[in-house]
């Protein structure tokens, strides 16, 4: 599933100009600060936004390109849109909202799809519920729900966490890591939140004042340094490799990250972050410390502002320790130089 | 005490009243509706001209509207000439031409309220409507008029309740005759013609009264409703 995106307009002083294009289905992140452009973008992807100049084409068909004249309109366009306010029609069910655009699909999905897509979205409880009593979790739940229930080509996911507060993001993130993990389709994942990218992306646009300034896998990006993106210390894909004296031992390409026991089976899927923050480093190999991961790493990179940004080589992933640059003096660091990287928490996310 | 009760005669107005009003109503309700939409979805250079006109019975005297329809649609003119010879149809002395005068004084308060309520819909509804694949009348009649109900609905009670009290264009052009086009007012008026007619006149005005209390009311408590 390949999608072509170039776009450029012009919104008074602001200018569009983006090109990027994925290859396959997973969450693409459009990523930036607020007034970037990102909504625009996926504003154009679904036919909501003609722009002046673009081409936009889905696994090579055109669904907009200016040259030639083809625009397709959004009605037919066929993408599943969940808006950053859900737009949940207030004067219908839940039961009704989830059905309405797959009444309206040219191809509908049966309806074992219809309950797994609730299954799937925790949305039985809700059925016959109207909008105005939903929780903003609940109704961004819906908005998903409905959004794929249209059968569609492509998923666009406008900041859907952004309206919401804590505990409702804690609640609707696994539902998102289950669709990204189901759900055989590109999804265009718009957001200014890294975290959320880091635990959700596949890939990611970065945009800033209607350009595109960096794009990569999430698990590269983010671990390079003096880049667009303040780096996370690393975003891990790795997998369950056995349960040893009450911890899960992960593999990754390069070494193995031990945590506290998991409740997966050996061969899962996991994805794993360290914070910067939460790196140390050690020039020799640190004896008797608490912490339960200590992995020789070659440093490849210094950078940052008033604090260092140490990039690190294990085998072929990369790591960003953020420590003070009276450490980098006093440990000598420079690329090259061995060292042990000592990491005293790691964050596990779901599957992948 | 007999002065409380109604006469036959006005029970026939009060009955003529509700029928002409609601026929007068229903019949202009899918042409406002028509003319809220146009006004609120297309742009044009002169709209202002034809806002103007709609509204137009809202402030002209009432008796110019029926002057005018007389001049349209009585049976001696062009129009009302063709429609009476080849279909039958007669608007003057008949309690139709009765309603098609209070349909016409009436619409732009019909117009206006489903104008409001079309115009204070979120926009970002019929967007997301569009990416489920509804076409502009499927969103039309699934999502933006019922959305716009209660304002749909409370027009229509406004312009029932106006549509009772219209005098002018009534008589002007359909005349005061009883158990056709003798309605509330122009039954107030005939009994304030006549000698003694006192008592009649205050039950019919109370009577008026209290049913233009009772459907503004209605019609306020509707639009004040939040969206279910």
């Amino acid at each position: 599933m390949s999608v072509e995106v170039e776009l450029r307009h012009r919104f008074g002083a602001f200018a569009l100009d983006v090109a990027f294009r994925t290859e396959r289905a997973g969450v693409t992140a459009l990523f930036g600060p607020s007034g970037a452009g990102k909504t625009s973008v996926i504003n154009a992807i679904a036919g909501l936004f003609k722009p002046r100049h673009g081409r936009i084409a889905v696994e090579g068909r055109a669904v907009l390109d200016t040259p030639s004249g083809i625009f397709v309109p959004a009605v037919a366009r066929r993408t599943g849109y969940v808006f950053q306010d859900a737009r949940l029609f207030p004067h219908m069910s839940v039961a009704d909202n989830l059905r309405f655009g797959w009444k309206r699909a040219e191809h509908r999905c049966a309806e074992a799809q219809i309950a797994h897509v609730i299954e799937m979205l925790g949305l039985r409880e809700l059925l016959e519920r109207r909008p105005l009593s939903l929780s903003g979790g609940e109704k961004g739940r819906v908005a998903i729900g409905r959004a794929l229930l249209s059968s569609p080509d492509i998923l666009l996911l406008d900041e859907p966490l952004a309206a919401l507060d804590a505990a409702r993001r804690a609640e609707i993130v696994p539902y998102l890591e289950r669709l990204r993990d189901q759900a055989r389709l590109p999804i265009f994942y718009v957001s200014h939140n890294v975290d959320e990218v880091a635990r959700l992306a596949d890939d990611i646009v970065m945009l800033r004042g209607g350009r595109v300034v960096a794009q990569g896998s999430v698990f590269d990006l983010l671990t390079r340094i003096n880049s667009e993106i303040e780096p996370v210390g690393a975003v891990l894909a790795t997998n369950v490799a056995e349960h040893r004296d009450g911890l899960t031992v992960l593999r990754f390409d390069g070494g193995e990250l031990y945590v506290p026991r998991l409740k997966r089976e050996s061969g899962a899927r996991v994805r794993v972050r360290i914070r910067a923050e939460e790196i140390m480093l050690a020039r020799e190999e640190p004896k008797a410390i608490s912490a339960n991961n200590v992995l020789p790493a070659t440093v490849t990179a210094i950078g940052g502002a008033a604090q260092a940004d140490v990039q690190l080589a294990i085998g072929r992933v990369h790591l960003v320790a953020r420590i003070t640059r009276a450490s980098v003096a006093r440990l000598e660091l420079q690329p090259g130089v061995g060292v042990f990287a000592v990491v005293k928490s790691v964050i596990v996310d779901s599957s992948q | 005490m007999r002065d409380f009760f109604l006469t036959p005669d006005e029970v026939q107005a009060l009955a003529l009243s509700l029928k002409v009003s609601s026929v007068a109503v229903f019949a202009a309700l899918p042409f406002a509706v028509a003319a809220a939409l146009f006004l609120t979805r297309v742009r044009f250079p002169g709209k202002t001209v034809v806002d103007a006109v709609i509204h137009l019975p809202l402030v002209l005297p009432p008796v110019a509207v029926g002057f005018l329809l007389l001049v349209l649609l009585g049976t001696r003119s062009g129009l009302g000439g063709w429609l009476y010879q080849a279909f039958g149809i007669r608007f003057v002395f008949s309690w139709t031409g009765a309603a098609l005068a209070c349909g016409l004084i009436t619409f732009p308060f019909q117009v206006r309220a489903i104008r409001l309520a079309l115009e204070g819909a979120d926009p970002g509804l019929d967007d997301a409507a569009r990416t489920l694949g509804a076409g502009w009348l499927d969103r039309l009649v699934n999502v933006s008029l019922p959305l716009a109900l209660p304002g749909i609905v409370a027009g229509v009670i406004t312009a029932f309740a106006a549509s009772l009290g219209e005098f002018g264009a009534i008589i002007t052009f359909v005349s005061n005759i009883p158990g056709e086009t003798r309605t509330l007012p122009l039954a107030i008026y005939t009994a304030l013609q006549t000698p003694g007619g006192e008592a009649e006149a205050a039950r019919l005005s109370l009577i008026s009264i209290g049913l233009a209390l009772s459907f503004m009311t209605l019609a306020e408590s509707l639009r004040r409703r939040p969206r279910a």
